[in-house]
């Protein structure tokens, strides 16, 4: 016999109860962007991905916040919870704390600029540089959006080219505009 | 290398299971496996190596039969780890320490393998602190005369 799909989640969750887990993730499949891999920490929300493949996280998740990285779906909770919300149009902000730890100073200082810019606004990828006391890293910036660890809760998708056009999207472009016209910053 | 917690529990959690309830039963068992990979996630952040992590949690999960079983029945006969099944909590160094006596060569396996104090492999074992410190220096000695 092996493992009961029932024990298998028992000691899932009793592993986040006892606060052994250094990252929790699961996977949300219903949101009109696709599924989503979430990861929490102590800290908060460090990880949503556009790719569900669980298998291709477990290592970066492990190097940056600790190797006890495990599946468990109630620590996710209140990610999924405010996801849904959103995607309902009953949210215009998270109220999740963002985990940038291992990230680079300047990396965090970006991406904390970019938290500020509010729903149904965008912004362009210079406008962010010259935030950040650096207006010519416009380019850098762009880079820091491209590797968002945590899209939609940091709004990456605000963030468009000088002309206005959509640029990029680590999700891809139907994703953002998806976003952007939910939030009413497209018509 | 140690891997994320997530590819060692999916890589053992079928097999660990199977060998508690073979000596547990299954409600027993159940209880048993969680204990088994709670203790695993507490120690993990103390490896200091990946390998053998097969053999290391089948350790884990020894010592809480032999828990289990002193605890249901404190005198009863401790149930024997050493069998075909419960081999593999030193296979993995079987090179090293193959012609060895089974209990000498699990000691040295989990002195110098996995760090554990000798009472912890005396509770391992299902023995004492003093019979395990004992096995592990009978095998050094031995493997010293092999090797020289």
């Amino acid at each position: 016999m092996n493992v009961s799909p029932a024990l298998d989640e028992r000691f899932r969750a009793a592993a986040a109860v006892a606060k052994l887990l250094d990252v929790a993730f699961d996977v949300i499949t219903d949101t009109p962007v696709g599924p989503l891999l979430i990861g929490v920490t102590d800290h908060g929300v460090c990880r949503i991905s556009y790719d569900p493949d669980s298998e291709r996280h477990l290592e970066t998740l492990a190097k940056q916040f600790g190797q006890r990285v495990l599946r468990s779906s109630q620590p996710i909770d209140e990610v999924r919870r405010e996801l849904d919300e959103y995607f309902a149009g009953r949210r215009r902000h998270f109220d999740l704390e963002p985990d940038l730890r291992g990230l680079s100073p300047y990396n965090q200082q970006v991406l904390t600029e970019l938290a500020r810019v509010e729903y149904g606004r965008t912004t362009t990828y210079g406008a962010l540089a010259a935030l950040t006391g650096n207006p010519r890293a416009a380019r850098a910036v762009g880079t820091i959006m491209n590797r968002n660890p945590i899209p939609i809760v940091l709004p990456c998708h605000r963030v468009v080219g000088a002309s206005g056009s959509l640029t990029g999207y680590a999700g891809g472009l139907d994703r953002k505009e998806h976003l952007l016209r939910l939030e009413g910053a497209l018509l | 290398m140690i891997p994320p917690f997530e590819m060692f529990y999916e890589a053992h959690r079928d097999e660990i299971y199977r060998f508690l309830e073979r000596r547990l039963g299954r409600q027993r068992a159940e209880d048993a496996f969680q204990e088994t990979f709670l203790r695993a996630l507490r120690a993990y952040p103390r490896l200091h190596t990946g390998d053998h992590l097969r053999a290391w949690v089948f350790t884990i999960a020894s010592r809480i039969i032999v828990d289990d079983v002193r605890r249901r029945k404190p005198n009863a006969e401790l149930p024997e780890l050493l069998t075909e099944d419960g081999r593999p909590a030193y296979e993995e160094l079987a090179p090293l320490t193959d012609d060895l006596p089974p209990k000498q060569r699990a000691a040295i396996v989990l002195r110098y393998g996995y760090d554990l104090d000798y009472d912890e492999i005396g509770a391992a074992l299902g023995s004492t602190e003093q019979a395990a410190r004992q096995a592990a220096s009978a095998g050094v000695r031995r493997l010293r005369k092999e090797k020289s």
